[in-house]
């Protein structure tokens, strides 16, 4: 685990200078942490209570109240598997059950070699590529056992992997830098849309529909 | 006669790099912003008001109305308060997806939107409150905003027109509560998200105590058409009280899941036979017209018109439009199960009703489930359900008993079952999408 540097608690400083009250920044912040030391630490709630001037217990008490904030080290993959009613219905129990299975872990765990954590994470809206996982906060579209055990597989063995809807995956830890504000200039990767988001767009085209034409004055 | 679908919002979404300036200029974006800042706030105000626009978030409420509420008598203790205007882009209704393409496809939508509303409310400061779960989608709004900038459609003097506006996309930590408007604004001043009592309203007094705005990404999307053609023509598409067009999200046991932008009134028919109905050889068994927190509805309201009133007429509730289709392989005490588990997962912990009460629900559930437990189980439940309801300070709770109070209403019968068999008497793999590829394996 690396440590706080003074660049990191100049970062914490300038997150929180984004904001007319600067503890807005607390939540930026706290991903800003996890991007450098791979778990909310004892010492980065120390760093924020500083910026902040808040005590260590009201940091705390931030970070235990949201699931995204891990309070042990995460791989360098998160992988997420939908098990809301939609997705679950749909197949995500049993990409779960699957998962589980072949990495050897349970729910909320990381493989023996560090590399996966495996979550199971609730409705992430985009139902409609149902069953859906999520690989550290990128859309993984359209799921089955078998693909999910191929997905995780290529990424344990460090091979590229490309979201359906977005860019080609990082670490998790690269990730919540972006999460924190810190862009990382990617955004021109990936589609604009997938093929769920455009099915009506291609039915209206297809029949000529569209909205009506606006009157003149008001143009 | 309006089209039976009308796309508007999503009507760039197909076209070459949609989510850049470049794009979205080249497609007429940014021509609202021109036309507004050229008016008075209070006539953009006008103009929503009588375009009919409601919140696309869930309640419906009318969003001119809404920013007339905001106290602009600089002269008053609140109306000399910095303004605030917040879009709520934490998308976590269990089956709501619309917000989260639209903001992937098109952020610059949303981004024009807020600089009108800003503009409209007074505000020189918004927040895109954007939930943590969705890298690509942060992504793209914060190279919107940059771009923004740039252009000079954000920051200071504003197309010259004296208007300042700063806008900050800020990244939510995983909370399904912080979607609800005041847990929102807790979390946005860096608190755990737990709703807060009102009154006062967020109007009056929302982020750090000031006049606020919240609008749901949709709403504030909604805003640049309405600008550019008017409000008449927003009113042509839709229904004497829901105008407008929307995106309908179809997701479950249906050929074609997807979104699906029409006026509002279109009905479940008619959008299951765009979609290619459900699954080869299954039925319609069930559907949420809005979300989870949605009473269910069945195959008897197929052809109930999808706008505010119609749905209410029904029993139940518009909400997001996120249409999750349910076919006859699917148990609806398991799907009733799972939804109580995550209200109980998400409930803030603040009000006893809600979180105790749904702790019960789970345990009840969980019984009947197993087949084990008694008919006198479902009074309890209904029993829950009466408590919960309307006894806190949030809808969540009111949310949690949707499922359980719409499925005993409509199947009964199938909770019976449970026990007469002692188990549930589904193939929980049957429902799955990859059932048939399973049983030939
Ligand atoms: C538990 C709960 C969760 C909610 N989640 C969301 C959400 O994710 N997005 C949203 O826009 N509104 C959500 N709402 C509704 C908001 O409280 C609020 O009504 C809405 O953002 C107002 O915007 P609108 O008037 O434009 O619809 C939620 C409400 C509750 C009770
Ligand atoms: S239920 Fe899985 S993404 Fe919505």
């Amino acid at each position: 685990m690396s440590e706080l540097t003074q660049e990191t608690l100049n970062e914490l400083k300038e997150i929180a200078g984004r904001y007319p009250d600067a503890r807005s920044g607390l939540l930026p912040m706290l991903h800003l942490v996890q991007s450098v030391q791979g778990y909310v630490t004892p010492e980065g709630i120390e760093a924020c209570a500083e910026v902040l001037d808040i005590t260590a217990a009201e940091v705390a008490g931030v970070a235990t109240f949201y699931t995204m904030y891990k309070r042990r080290p995460v791989g360098d993959y998160h992988v997420g598997v939908c098990t809301n009613t939609l997705c679950a219905i749909m197949g995500g129990d049993l990409i779960f059950e699957r998962l589980k299975e072949h990495l050897e872990v349970g729910n909320d765990e990381t493989t023996e070699d560090g590399r996966l954590t495996l979550e199971h994470v609730e409705c992430n809206a985009a139902c409609d590529y149902a069953p859906v996982m999520m690989v550290n906060w990128e859309f993984m579209d359209n799921m089955t056992p078998e693909s999910a055990v191929e997905l995780v597989d290529r990424l344990r063995s460090g091979q590229d992997v490309r979201s359906t809807r977005g860019a080609r995956i990082c670490t998790w830890r690269e990730a919540e830098r972006v999460l924190a504000g810190y862009p990382d200039d990617r955004a021109d990767e990936g589609p604009a849309a997938g093929p769920a988001s455009l099915e009506g767009l291609r039915i209206a085209r297809e029949r000529g529909w569209r909205a009506p034409e606006p009157e003149e004055e008001a143009r | 006669m309006t089209d039976t679908l009308t796309p508007v919002l999503s009507d760039n979404w197909d076209h070459d790099r949609a989510w850049t300036l470049e794009s979205y200029e080249r497609a007429g974006g940014y021509s609202a912003l021109r036309k507004a800042v050229r008016r008075q706030p209070a006539e953009i105000v006008e103009l929503v008001k009588d375009s009919g626009l409601r919140g696309r978030g869930g309640a419906g409420f009318p969003t001119g109305m809404k920013w007339g509420f905001v106290p602009q008598d600089t002269e008053s203790p609140e109306g000399g308060k910095p303004k605030y205007l917040v879009v709520n882009a934490d998308e976590s209704e269990p089956g709501t997806c619309k917000d989260i393409p639209l903001m992937l496809a098109s952020p610059h939508t949303l981004v024009e939107g807020t600089i009108i509303s800003s503009y409209a409310i007074r505000a020189n400061h918004a927040f895109i409150y954007v939930r943590g779960e969705v890298l690509h989608v942060v992504r793209r709004m914060q190279r919107a905003v940059e771009e923004a900038y740039l252009a000079g459609y954000l920051g200071k003097n504003i197309l010259g027109s004296g208007y300042d506006l700063d806008v900050v996309v800020h990244v939510g930590a995983g909370a399904y509560i912080c979607g609800e408007e005041t847990a929102l604004l807790d979390s946005l001043e860096g608190r755990r998200g737990q709703p807060r009592l009102r009154p006062p309203f967020p109007a009056v007094a929302g982020l750090y105590a000031c006049p606020t705005v919240i609008n749901n990404v949709e709403s504030i999307a909604s805003v640049p058409c309405i600008v550019d053609n008017g409000p008449d023509w927003f009113g042509s598409m839709g229904t004497e009280k829901s105008k407008g067009m929307t995106l309908y999200s179809l997701s479950g046991h249906v050929t074609r899941p997807g979104q699906y932008e029409a006026p509002l009134g279109i009905t479940l028919r008619e959008l299951l036979d765009l979609a290619g109905g459900v699954r080869e050889g299954r039925m319609l068994k069930f559907w949420t017209p809005g979300g989870s927190s949605t009473p269910l509805l069945t195959a008897e309201h197929l052809d109930i018109p999808l706008d505010y009133e119609g749905v209410a007429e029904a029993g139940s509730m518009l909400g997001t439009k996120a249409l999750q289709i349910f076919d006859d392989s699917t148990c609806v005490v398991r799907a009733v199960l799972r939804w109580t588990e995550f209200y109980k997962h998400e409930s803030c912990g603040k009000c006893t009703p809600c979180r105790e009460g749904t702790w019960w629900l789970v345990q009840v559930l969980e019984r009947l489930e197993r087949g084990q437990g008694s008919e006198e189980d479902l009074d309890t439940l209904l029993d829950l359900c009466d408590n919960i309801l309307g006894r806190s300070f949030c809808a969540l709770g009111d949310g949690a008993t949707s499922p359980i109070t719409s499925s005993i209403q409509y199947f009964r019968d199938e909770y019976l079952a449970h026990l007469e068999q002692g188990g549930c008497p589904f193939d929980a793999e049957a429902a799955s999408l990859f059932a048939t590829a399973g049983a030939m394996a």
